[in-house]
């Protein structure tokens, strides 16, 4: 329906350091609407220190009827993961 | 605050078996579920009406007590009511959004619930009829609806699970907020005192009934129980709720306006007097004595605030208009 | 502590203020137009209710009489609130409830600023936490006031009229009242600058006109107040006052 308030997806940063987690949505009209509600509704507890809002229209997901040609074939990549390399213990830590 | 056993699911669904059997196999497995997922339109239907539920209870739920906040006897406790009322808004607004990732939208949920067609917990249906009302909907009804919930943080859904995490999270404070409140009241004068009492009384047996039906006559029970939407039998909530329940209502001083309540040792829990399931259906189906004005309040804040969201709209419109000519 | 009852009547006017304006916007809380404004209400209300509490607390010090918060905002009635005019009005439609906020925390901002470098510890403890919340009040209220101002025709035509209720109410918000001879409490008047820059920014945008005004209302800081306020404070205080003594 087109007279209905858009969806927005919402980000907090709990601090310096870290980065923005996804906590939940909100409808608002616009932007500037969305950051305050997502003020008022996701840090009435001290939750963070910054926001990101998100359309959720705007956001590209991947398919999950590809999730196994995108993801399992790096399963079998263990090349990539230091274990798998042998050090004799005398060298020290690596 | 306030899931209630699912009232009326619909868990039919037309896959084939093997999909339904590979399904079943990640529910098994504790797999969890996420918004794109495939997954059986039954499990999908039972959701979106039990998270809708859910939210509606949350929303309609600010009614009873939102009733006290301009009448709240301190400020400390003016403060307070208005921060737990404003926390069970944000919980609807959360399990809105769990339940928009299935393909609802809030609208349709909220007209759902304005022509009357969604259900909400019963226990809404029943007046604030005193301050000791705040106690011990703080107490025995935001505790009976923990006793839901907790479980519910590990449902098979994602987003409703990760709602309800946040939601258990913030309602802590609620069911010490309430307990607290009765304490006070239960230490202060005669009057006081009595408006405990009576409040008890109004209340124990609907906060009984909001677990749902006895196990025997709950429709749909052990398809919600196969795909973990649900994890625990109403009936075995209701037990825990008790036995947790009683000592605490002793330690105020209070009695139960139950006269077969009474422990059994060889069960390790409490035994208590038969529920009115008439007055549950009656008050689910839309009779009970403050159905049609909560649904009325609902309403009016909606109708009252279409031109407020039309507004808002348009002006977007406008100001996305001006920002393209400008650049 | 001594008493010093000049500044007693001064706070327990700020206090009165912050009172009566956020149980109005409490009381929209379970009926906002949305439900993300259910929720943004309620965080407005609570840090009117806050900074209320603690100048309670501190006016009943500076009194000296025992009286606590709770004694103070329940059991004076409607002649003995020290409250504006501006804040104990019904709160109307949802452009009548934002223009309100915009108006006052326009005044409270550049107010509380002031206040921070206040002789008086309390005070301007009190400063250093409003004026981030006023700034915030603003922001919310302003956005509104815009979008309403230059939203529908519908929208705009409430906007106008909250403007045409409500503007007349703003001249209270200068007088100097009890705090005439306070040097802990900034002057009122020196906010002018600051009020009429913030609502002519917001007007501008919103497309609305500062109104003319011929006649306005005073009285608040004595105890004549409007019709409103004695219904509120009688809902306000009816449980408190059925129970003399009682703790809750």
């Amino acid at each position: 329906m087109a007279n209905e308030t858009p969806l927005w997806e919402v980000f907090i940063r709990p601090r310096n350091g870290l980065s923005h987690k996804h906590v939940g949505s909100l409808h608002a009209a616009d932007e500037v609407l969305a950051l305050q509600a997502a003020r008022d509704v996701y840090t009435r507890r001290g939750e963070g220190n910054s926001i990101w809002v998100v359309r959720s229209v705007d956001i590209v997901a991947s398919d999950p009827d590809q999730s196994a040609e995108n993801f399992d074939p790096t399963a079998e990549k263990i090349y990539r993961h230091p274990t798998f390399y042998e050090i004799p213990e005398d060298v020290g830590h690596m | 605050m306030y899931s209630q056993g699912l009232i009326g699911a619909d868990g039919r669904t037309e896959e084939t078996e093997d999909f339904l059997a590979a399904f079943q196999r990640r529910m098994d497995a504790e797999e969890k579920i996420e918004p794109n997922d495939a997954m059986p339109e039954g499990y999908r239907r039972t959701l979106v009406r039990q998270i809708g539920q859910h939210a509606h209870s949350e929303i309609v739920g600010m009614l009873p007590e939102g009733n006290w906040i301009t009448r709240a006897p301190s400020l400390k406790r003016k403060a307070a009511l208005l921060a737990k009322v404003q926390d069970e808004g944000g919980h609807g607004l959360y399990l809105y959004s769990a339940a928009e990732t299935l393909g609802v939208t809030r609208e349709q949920m909220t007209e759902e619930l304005l022509s009357g067609k969604a259900k909400y917990s019963s226990i809404f249906n029943y007046p604030t009829l005193s301050w000791a009302d705040i106690g011990i909907i703080g107490w025995l009804v935001d505790g009976a609806a923990i006793m839901n919930q907790i479980p519910l943080c590990r449902c098979s859904y994602g987003p409703y699970a990760r709602a309800m995490i946040r939601v258990c999270r913030e309602e802590s404070f609620h069911q010490r907020q309430g307990y607290e409140l009765c304490l006070t009241l239960s230490r202060g004068t005669e009057a006081q005192k009595a408006m405990l009492q009576d409040a008890l009384d109004r209340w124990w047996w609907p906060c009984l009934m909001m677990f749902g039906p006895h196990d025997g006559d709950s429709l749909h029970s052990d398809q919600s129980m196969a795909w973990k939407i649900k994890r625990f039998s109403n009936d075995d909530l209701r037990q825990k709720f008790i036995d947790a329940t009683v000592p605490q209502g002793e330690y105020l001083g209070l009695t139960f306006p139950d006269p077969e309540l009474k422990w059994n040792e060889e069960k390790g829990g409490y035994d208590h007097g038969p529920i009115d399931w008439e007055e549950f259906w009656r008050v689910v189906k839309g009779g009970g004595q403050m159905n049609r004005d909560r649904i009325t309040a609902r309403k009016k804040a909606w109708d009252e605030g279409a031109w407020v969201r039309e507004a808002a709209l348009v002006h977007a419109e406008k100001r996305r208009a001006r920002q393209l000519a400008a650049e | 502590m001594a008493p010093d009852l000049e500044l007693f009547d001064a706070v327990l006017e700020l206090a009165d203020d912050h009172l009566v304006l956020g149980h109005r916007l409490s009381e929209w809380c379970g009926h906002a137009p949305m439900l993300e404004e259910d929720l943004a209400l309620p965080n407005m209300a609570l840090d009117l209710i806050g900074t209320a509490r603690t100048l309670y607390d501190h006016a009943g010090r500076l009194e000296g009489q025992g009286r606590d918060e709770d004694t103070l905002a329940y059991l004076r009635g409607d002649r003995a609130y020290r409250n504006l005019l501006l804040v104990e009005r019904e709160n109307g439609d949802f452009a009548h409830t934002m223009l309100r906020q915009l108006y006052f925390s326009a005044f409270m901002h550049p107010y509380w600023e002031a206040a921070l470098g206040s002789s008086d510890a309390v005070i301007s403890g009190v400063a250093g936490k409003a004026v981030k919340e006023m700034a915030y009040h603003i922001r919310h209220a302003a956005e509104w006031v815009i979008r309403l101002g230059d939203g529908t025709e519908e929208s705009a035509r409430r906007m106008g009229a909250a403007v045409d209720a409500l503007h007349l109410y703003t001249p209270e918000l200068f007088e100097e009242g009890a705090a005439a001879g306070c040097d802990a409490l900034p002057a009122r008047a020196a906010m002018r600058g600051a009020f009429d820059s913030t609502i002519a920014q917001v007007f501008a945008e919103a497309g609305l006109c500062v109104p003319e005004v011929a006649y306005p209302p005073s009285g608040g800081r004595r105890g004549l107040h409007g019709e409103e306020l004695g219904p509120m404070l009688a809902e306000m205080q009816s449980l408190h006052r059925a129970h003399p003594g009682a703790l809750w």
